[in-house]
């Protein structure tokens, strides 16, 4: 088994320098959910690029579809397609566009438009439970995201048909473009809103990947019910002077902060290992 | 007179097939009877998804079911369907390409009086300007059939619009022209040409008939496959006919007589008429008293002809 935390900080170095490069990105986001997708690819999901179109396997859906630099670098890091490709993202013509897209090796569907991945999950787990296939579904949606009322008719069809084969997770890293969610939005009852719709709620550390790694589990083993795993975060995670910080949704660094990044994220990455 | 409306041809194609297929799922916003599917969640209730009245969850999660395999079928008002969930027919359908097909029932200003919630007269307009989306509005119930059994071979996007009334028949059971997207010729004529889609096909073909005792020969094309429009048959029709008149329930903007329109002017330039509802909330009444005010009907077309011929003469 590798060491993931070692892992997420290599691919967040991989973010950097897509970003950097391409001067258009989230990187914010990404790296606050940077260590969901390492747990989910690198561990939790039956899903590798041999079976990429098994009907078989796990389905994931990035619903906070800003967050896709992250999500690049894990399928690349997986082996989905060569790292090389990276170097394309946002390029004119490239099929690594800002936002997933299907046309992409390992992304299941389009996304980028908030308050729509949960609904496609939900009817993922319905055809997983009408073909009694044990597949599982997951989406991520941000916790800004939650505004969107279409999340909602998703929760209440999910927890209606009891669908303990779909787990969302909400990166909750409390910080959305205008300022703190709870400032812009109140997100703050999370608990009695997912668990009124039927839901399993389980709170993780979302930047802790045996914590994560403990809720997936959990997740799996609960039966009548979907979960939901509100993955507390910090936006920006891995680089000291962008966690926590707003601005960093989608700012692009400049040369100095480029090499401080990358510096920092590679002390991280040896650290782990300590 | 036919009483069955296109809504049930639709559930009796979709009931054939399932009892074959496992695949074809069939979703409903608690509108399973106004879309006559009564009959399908009883012959394959394990085939079937009831949502709720949330018009945006039942197209994305119709969209999961189609990456997962499925051939989903959601029924809707076509109101509802049409813009209320136009965003996700955008991104989880038209964008990622899955095999869904939103069945827009009740459409145009079938349901009359209750206004212009429940109206849907903008639908070509939105959902055909969505890239990947097709868009279908068949005339009569056998035409109806046909559409559908090809549907269910091909696996991209489509919005199929139907109405809430029966329509009188227009081919014949033993022998219904259909090729897919290919305008079906009605009535020859080279004077002029009635492009008409829906349940105004039947109008432009009876004002052929009236025409033709007037010494006035319309060529009628039944443009049910509204996108991918049948470019050729307008583009013949122009070069080979005097003028177009064009006919829909739909308001004149982005429409069936827009899209016609622009053919006609980029490639062989003739004087367009369209009859279509207007840029307003439509006059309150059952469709035929609709369709009369505005002169969507044989007289209507038969008045726009005749000023078409005098016009060019």
């Amino acid at each position: 088994m590798d060491n993931l935390k070692a892992v997420s900080f290599e691919l967040r170095k991989d973010v950097v320098n897509m970003i950097y490069k391409a001067k258009t990105g989230h990187m914010g986001g990404d790296f606050s959910v940077m260590d969901i997708l390492v747990t989910l690819y690198y561990k939790h999901m039956n899903i590798t690029p041999a079976t990429a179109n098994d009907p078989k396997r796990d389905r994931f859906i990035l619903s906070k579809g800003h967050s896709v630099e992250a999500l690049y670098s894990v399928l690349a890091g997986r082996g989905f397609f060569p790292k090389t490709d990276l170097e394309t993202y946002s390029q004119f013509q490239s099929k690594y566009i800002g936002h997933p897209n299907n046309k992409v090796n390992g992304i299941e569907m389009n996304s980028g438009s908030l308050g729509h991945g949960l609904s496609v999950s939900v009817g993922m787990a319905l055809a997983g439970k009408m073909d009694q296939s044990s597949y599982r579904v997951y989406t991520v949606m941000g916790d800004g995201e939650l505004a969107e009322g279409s999340v909602w008719e998703g929760a209440m069809a999910a927890g209606h048909y009891k669908l303990d084969n779909l787990t969302a997770v909400v990166d909750r890293n409390r910080l959305q473009i205008s300022g703190t969610t709870e400032e812009v939005m109140a997100q703050d009852d999370q608990d009695q809103r997912w668990s009124s719709f039927g839901w399993n709620v389980i709170h993780a550390k979302g930047n802790d990947m045996d914590s994560l790694d403990q809720a997936f589990q959990t997740a799996k083993e609960t039966k009548g019910r979907p979960t939901v795993i509100i993955a507390d975060t910090t936006k920006g995670y891995g680089v000291s002077f962008m966690e926590n910080k707003a601005g960093w949704h989608h700012r692009i660094p400049n040369q100095e902060e480029y090499e401080q990044a990358l510096a920092e994220l590679e002390q991280r990455r040896v650290a782990a290992y300590e | 007179m036919n009483k069955i409306p296109n809504r049930q041809a639709i559930c009796d194609v979709l009931v054939e097939k399932a009892n074959t297929d496992n695949d074809i799922v069939v979703l409903c916003s608690d509108s399973r009877g106004s879309a006559s599917l009564a009959d399908f969640v009883t012959a394959h209730p394990d085939q079937f998804i009831e949502t709720g009245i949330a018009e945006q969850n039942i197209v994305s999660i119709a969209a999961g079911l189609a990456k997962c395999g499925k051939k989903p079928y959601v029924a809707s008002p076509a109101c509802f369907l049409s813009t209320r969930s136009m965003e996700q027919a955008k991104v989880d359908v038209a964008y990622s390409n899955t095999n869904v097909k939103l069945i827009g029932i009740s459409g145009g200003i079938s349901y009359g009086a209750l206004g212009m919630t429940h109206h849907s007269s903008t639908d070509i307009a939105t959902m055909g300007s969505i890239p990947n989306m097709r868009v279908y509005i068949p005339s009569d119930r056998l035409q109806t059939k046909k559409l559908f059994k090809c549907l269910l071979e091909d696996e991209k996007p489509a919005y199929i619009r139907v109405g809430r009334n029966p329509v009188e028949d227009l081919y014949k059971e033993e022998n219904i022209e259909f090729e897919l997207d290919r305008a079906t010729l009605v009535h020859e004529g080279n004077d002029l040409t009635i492009v008409a889609c829906g349940e105004l096909v039947s109008a432009a073909n009876n004002a052929a008939i009236e025409l033709e005792k007037q010494g006035v020969y319309a060529r009628v094309l039944d443009m049910y496959c509204v996108k991918p429009i049948d470019r050729l048959a307008i583009e013949k029709a122009a070069k080979e006919t005097k003028g177009i008149i064009t006919i829909e329930e739909h308001t004149y903007i982005g429409g069936l007589g827009a899209m016609v329109s622009q053919i006609v002017a980029n490639t062989a330039p003739k004087k367009v008429i369209n009859l279509a509802l207007p840029d307003s909330p439509v006059v309150t009444g059952v469709s035929k008293e609709v369709f009369d005010y505005y002169g969507l009907n044989k007289e209507g077309i038969v008045k726009a002809a005749m000023e078409l011929i005098n016009d060019v003469r």
